[in-house]
């Protein structure tokens, strides 16, 4: 079994070049989104939570993942997007957030996996300002793959404890 | 070279809390030589590890204490009470420069003078000269010198005492330029190498002007385990041959050098005490997953049950399967023991602060004070003992201090006139008790009810019961020295003392007969890791209420039931009305159930308060493992962590104090009454409480 040197080359080249980050893409409703595929943990399907009292509401509860009691958040409700019933291709992803103190691990809830691509930083743009429309301040950015649009997440920003309470106060 | 310098501290501050005993033990003017000898050794070890990572202060500074040490254990020297104490302050000052080490402090560099010159008058010596020490190293007949010629044999057993020649070779690069020329003539057949032997031996050359003494000290710790000759390179100065007195066969090293896990400091050590140090994250993590396998375990007994019954027991595969599934289940459990015993520590390693602490104290306050130790095998979870020393100490001092008088008054009240300080240790249901006893003066009830009553905390008219005279003294702002002392005496403290305590989930009570003496009784969970709960069905979800703050569950009947403002409920529990919480209410959950009538309610407190909780069934009891919800989310009020069930299911568990702080948040903003928009409405609050 051979490797032509070119593809060789090509898969140590995308290791080393930071550019061309790998993401994994998932579906919320029309709308597909990215996370660095560095940060994914598991993938795995939805199921019963244990509620959290006085959470904001998507905060879905926690699950025991071998051991480690991790948050569940539902995307969609924290996006404000329509509630869709959980069917059988949803799953939670589970991600870890690089907070300044510590990581931790979350889930989130999101309708499906989608696919893994290639996204070099230069094809990244940035997302335009809507002002109050949409809160764009968890886009990292957008990209574009086989003519779709791929709005990829600053999962950091978006599921770090202090910004969770912060956009609770502002979506009261 | 950092990795390292953790293990140093910890196993210095061990070192230095033997070297403490030791001396409390050593019996003036008729000393054992053995425990001098420990001691020293200890001291030895210090200054080696401490010259290895480049502490040059505390290595100098040890070294005169270890030259003291060194004449006591030949017998030059006898044992003193003077030399002891001063023994004992440089035991406090290579602290002092330790934890400054550690924490990258300041050293008290005057103290640090003040102890080495007593050493040093002690011994009778100027300056840090090396009069006696131990590795005859004062050579100095280093300058002019171009390089050195060291051959080091390693004998076949040094590896196994955890010392690495890599290391050492990397310390002479710090020296100079090294070229080194393994020599592998004594390495066997593949066949016949054992990996923990060594078998090489070097011919290092050290270029530069390199004092002897340096190079000595790199090999300090394997001087009995080599066959080491430095010979100068230069003709220049007189050749000097200095080779060990052991003489073996054969001497080499496997080439694995950066392989072996080294410990220098710890190499003399480990024969004397047969245990491992691991971290404790490591544990946990064991624990966590000992954890998993109960759960699995108990899935694969109920999918085996289940399974049994469909098909009946007669098969014999069926049977030897539910054979298997019984033994995981006691082997599981067994683990599971095993492995949280691996946390608990016995309470020893907090008693034996205290003998010094009596020492030094009695000496300032001229008591004469016995100190009783029982219990000191009594075990104890880690975290809690790290977090009980520090109020037990204080109550030591106050014992010390208040408890136990001079004795002259001693003997004027016709007691022996050395007071008995008793430390006693014992286990009790799931908690440890711990308990603090002085055959002193006692608690002067009068003084502190007068102070009490000057305060203002007590009425001019109100009578109190003795019970609750003493304890008053975990009153903040109390304190009844006559004169404040640095000993203790502040006022701030007792209610410190009880404050920590129950942060761990423990009470401290006081027991006082004047004239007779005090006992502090301290009572704490055995782990702060596992916690006897009930569990609690509140809607369609299972918590869990800690066992220690539920005093009784009752049937409510409504002809208890009192309204207040029509809003809270109050109920008549015998001869108290307590607040009546609603745990659908603070969840907010929705309650199918207006009515309270029958329903189940658990009487608890938390922070002194008392209030029934309404749940909807009172399920099983039992110990749960509890885990953060910080870790990977953040706090939430009225919770104070979560456990995973046998079922694998995540259930919360209760911070009572938060619920009923929560309730009185909740239920304060809901009275009709106008309420001043800056308040935090927390008058109206405690009326409902």
């Amino acid at each position: 079994m051979t490797t032509p040197a070119t593809e060789l080359n090509a898969v140590i080249n995308s290791e080393v070049d930071p550019d061309a980050d790998q993401f994994l893409t998932f579906i919320l409703g029309e709308e597909e989104y990215g996370v660095d595929i560095l940060r994914v943990q598991e993938i795995k399907g939805w199921d019963s939570v244990t509620p959290i009292p006085n959470t904001p509401e998507y905060i879905k509860g926690v699950i025991n993942l071998r051991g480690t009691i991790v948050p569940i958040v539902d995307l969609r409700q924290r996006f404000s997007m329509p509630e869709v019933e959980y069917g059988p291709v949803t799953v939670v992803i589970v991600l870890k957030i690089e907070c300044a103190d510590r990581d931790r691990i979350m889930g989130i809830v999101v309708d499906g996996v989608s696919d893994v691509y290639d996204v070099p930083e230069e094809e990244m743009k940035d997302a335009p300002d809507f002002g109050n429309v949409v809160d764009t301040e968890f886009v990292r950015g957008l990209a574009t793959v086989d003519e779709k649009m791929i709005i990829i997440l600053d999962i950091d920003h978006l599921l770090s404890g202090k910004e969770m309470k912060a956009t609770d106060t502002l979506s009261a | 070279m950092q990795q390292f310098h953790q293990t140093f501290f910890e196993e210095s501050f061990e070192g230095l809390d033997i070297m403490e005993n030791e001396l409390l033990n050593l019996d003036v003017g008729n000393a054992d030589s053995e425990v001098i000898n420990t001691i020293f050794r200890s001291a030895h070890s210090i200054k080696g590890g401490s010259g290895t990572f480049g502490f040059t202060a505390v290595a100098e500074f040890t070294h005169v204490a270890e030259t003291l040490l060194d004449e006591m254990r030949d017998g030059v020297r006898q044992v003193t009470q003077e030399s002891v104490d001063i023994l004992l302050k440089s035991v406090d000052v290579m602290r002092d420069m330790l934890t400054a080490l550690k924490d990258g402090g300041d050293m008290d560099a005057e103290n640090i003078a003040t102890v080495q010159k007593q050493l040093e008058e002690l011994l009778g010596t100027e300056g840090t000269s090396n009069t006696s020490a131990p590795e005859s190293g004062s050579n100095n007949e280093n300058s002019g010198v171009d390089g050195w010629l060291i051959s080091f044999r390693p004998h076949i057993e040094m590896l196994r005492t955890g010392n690495d020649p890599v290391r050492m070779m990397y310390a002479l690069t710090e020296l100079g330029d090294i070229e080194t020329k393994a020599d592998l003539s004594a390495l066997p057949a593949f066949a016949d190498l054992n990996p923990e032997d060594s078998f090489l031996g070097w011919e290092i050359t050290l270029k530069g002007d390199v004092n002897k003494d340096d190079i000595t000290e790199v090999f300090d710790w394997v001087e009995d385990e080599c066959d080491l000759e430095i010979t100068p390179l230069s003709s220049s100065s007189a050749q000097e041959i200095e080779s060990t007195p052991t003489d073996a066969p054969a001497t080499t090293d496997t080439p694995t050098p950066a392989a072996s896990p080294t410990k220098q400091a710890g190499s003399k050590k480990s024969t004397e005490s047969a245990s491992i140090r691991v971290g404790i994250d490591k544990v946990d993590e064991i624990i966590n997953l000992v954890g998993e396998l109960v759960i699995t375990q108990s899935m694969l007994g109920q999918i085996g049950g289940e399974i049994g019954n469909d098909e009946g027991h007669n098969s014999s595969r069926m049977e030897k399967l539910l054979e298997g599934l019984a033994q995981l289940e006691r082997n599981t459990r067994e683990i599971q023991e095993s492995v949280m015993r691996i946390r608990m520590l016995p309470i020893s390693f907090v008693f034996s602060r205290v003998p010094r602490l009596v020492h030094d104290l009695s000496g300032k306050l001229d008591k004469k004070v016995e100190l009783v130790t029982t219990g000191e095998n009594t075990e104890l979870d880690k975290t809690v003992m790290e977090k009980i020393g520090d109020p037990m100490v204080h109550l030591v001092r106050n014992a010390l201090d208040h408890g136990i008088e001079p004795p002259e008054a001693r003997k004027q009240e016709g007691k022996p006139e050395t007071g008995t300080l008793t430390l006693n240790a014992y286990h009790k249901g799931g908690s440890i008790v711990i308990e603090i006893s002085d055959d002193g003066a006692g608690i002067n009830k009068e003084r502190v009810l007068n102070k009490a009553r000057a305060n203002g905390l007590v009425g001019e008219n109100e009578t109190l019961t003795d019970d609750a005279i003493n304890d008053l003294i975990f009153h903040p702002g109390l304190s009844t020295a006559e004169s404040l002392s640095d000993v203790s005496g502040r006022g701030v403290g007792m209610d410190v003392v009880r404050k920590n305590i129950k942060s761990l989930g423990g009470s401290v009570r006081v027991d006082s007969v004047e004239g007779k003496g005090t006992i502090f009784t301290i009572q704490l969970p055995l782990t702060l890791a596992i916690l006897d709960g009930q569990l609690v069905r509140v809607g369609s979800e299972t918590f869990i209420i800690p066992l220690v703050s539920i005093i009784e569950s009752i049937q409510v009947k409504s002809d208890n039931l009192n309204g207040i403002a029509g809003k809270a409920d109050l109920y008549k529990l015998r001869e108290e009305y307590i607040p009546v919480i609603r745990a659908q209410h603070v969840f907010g959950m929705e309650d199918d159930n207006a009515s309270l009538n029958d329903r189940l309610m658990v009487v608890v407190e938390g922070d002194g308060h008392k209030a029934g909780i309404i749940v909807d069934d009172l399920l099983a009891q039992q110990q749960v493992v509890i885990k953060s919800l910080e870790t990977n989310y953040e706090r939430v009020d009225g919770l104070s962590g979560a456990t995973i069930l046998g079922d694998g299911t995540v259930a919360l568990i209760l911070d009572i104090a938060g619920v009923i702080e929560m309730f009185k948040t909740l239920s304060a903003p809901v009275p009709p009454s106008p309420v001043d928009p800056d308040g935090k409405d927390s008058d109206i609050a405690e009326e409902a409480a």
